[in-house]
């Protein structure tokens, strides 16, 4: 699948400058005004839709669930027995969320997660996946060279730790439950939630240290 | 069916480009196709698995050659145009051409948030108990089923073992082509990264797929 993005975005956000539209652009447009004037969509929808999963469903709800996870024993236990009930109590449910299994990682085994098929993703925790997860160098290599996609996100896997794929061909999606890093004994859960990146509970990267907390 | 979508193992697509701070859209079109593409859910009743076979089921050089949202949008106006809710041409013309299709009603602002909330359980009452326990040693089919099926190719023919079984949910191989749910059980099957790659695979990686039980076969059988 083409990564279009990196052509004309990478590492920028201007999706306005654009004078001239492409043939997508049309092709969107056209569809949107269509479906409106058939009555087959209401354009209110669509903004609330965007809306939803730009600005409330992101990876900071899944930062709560694994900062309550480390702060909270028996919140954990709860996490790792019904993934998808325990997420449920801090109020995150519904679509591409139905049927969560958290997967910890420990010392010895980490945990990675992929859809080589398409682009399954737990949305109520981590909100839409990001491009990369979608891409076709992610989802060709995440099962066959883990430790090399590792890699390319700078994370050196000790040759010790089993790494362990979990692709994602079914309604069930994963959510990785990192180690709680070092040094943080006394953290609250909401500084411990500032620790949680994206890529942590995806298992392409690790918390943040202590001493990175903004 | 065996097609560009079914990505684990291929070679040369070369490395991940993580995106620093990327932005959850990369342009308005993607907001609008996104939006537009979960908004016709309700009004054109298919269900997720149709929507994945509408993706998936092109020209490998077709679905490669286009980004992520632009499959959706070429999946979506398939769904549409097989069930004359969108009419050849009018996408080209930017206007209704033909009296649209009776619907249900479309989506509506004030119950996005409930549709959400709701989604869509894949879970289905048991028929018959399950044919594996965890623990069992199963063969994944070597099947090639030239419409959707979720086993993908590089597990096809090898052994793992059942890690977790997760209840009876809805089959997409029937359900993609409207033949019904015909409730399966699933289990997550555990591939050792050795068996399934044992010439180039990192030698400590276990790799498992969420498989239902058509998918497999004991691991001893004849």
């Amino acid at each position: 699948m083409a990564n279009h993005h990196d052509d004309h975005h990478h590492g920028h956000h201007h999706d306005h400058d654009h004078s001239e539209l492409s043939e997508t652009e049309l092709r969107v447009r056209a569809l949107e005004t269509i479906l409106t004037e058939k009555g087959y969509v209401d354009p209110a929808a669509l903004d609330v839709l965007i809306e939803t999963y730009e600005t409330k469903v992101g990876p900071r709800n899944g930062a709560q669930v694994v900062a309550k996870a480390w702060a909270d024993p028996a919140y954990r236990q709860r996490l790792l027995t019904d993934g998808s009930a325990a997420i449920a109590e801090l109020d995150y449910v519904g679509r591409q969320g139905e049927h969560i299994v958290v997967v910890e990682n420990t010392p010895s085994r980490h945990n990675m997660v992929v859809c080589t098929l398409c682009s399954c993703y737990p949305w109520p925790v981590l909100g839409l996946p990001p491009v990369w997860y979608k891409s076709a160098p992610y989802r060709s290599r995440a099962v066959k060279d883990p430790r090399g996609v590792l890699r390319d996100f700078g994370f050196e896997l000790n040759s010790d730790t089993e790494i362990r794929v979990w692709d994602s061909t079914a309604e069930i999606r994963y959510l990785v439950l990192p180690m709680r890093p070092d040094g943080t004994e006394d953290w609250s859960e909401e500084r411990l939630a500032d620790l949680v990146t994206r890529d942590s509970m995806i298992g392409t990267g690790l918390p943040k240290q202590p001493q990175q907390a903004s | 069916m065996d097609g560009a979508h079914d990505m684990g193992g291929v070679a040369g697509f070369g490395s991940v480009r993580p995106e620093p701070n990327e932005p959850v859209f990369h342009a308005e079109w993607e907001r609008r196709a996104f939006a537009v593409t979960l908004a016709m859910g309700k009004p054109g009743g298919w269900n997720i698995d149709m929507s994945r076979f509408a993706r998936e089921d092109r020209p490998p050089e077709d679905y490669l050659s286009r980004s992520y949202y632009q499959i959706w949008l070429v999946g979506l106006e398939r769904l549409m145009l097989e069930r004359n809710l969108l009419r050849p041409g009018e996408i080209e013309a930017g206007k209704v051409l033909q009296q649209p299709a009776p619907i249900s009603g479309p989506l509506a602002a004030a119950d996005v948030d409930a549709m959400l909330r709701r989604g869509g359980p894949s879970e289905r009452e048991a028929a018959l108990p399950a044919r594996f326990k965890i623990g069992d040693r199963v063969r994944a089919k070597n099947i090639h089923p030239a419409t959707h099926t979720r086993l993908p190719q590089y597990v096809r023919g090898h052994v793992g073992v059942i890690e977790l079984t997760h209840g009876c949910h809805v089959f997409p191989d029937t359900n993609a082509m409207g033949l019904g749910e015909q409730p399966h059980w699933l289990y997550t099957v555990t591939f050792d990264g050795k068996d399934l790659w044992p010439d180039v695979a990192d030698q400590r990686s276990r790799i498992s797929v969420d498989a239902w039980e058509p998918y497999l076969e004991p691991a001893d059988a004849a």
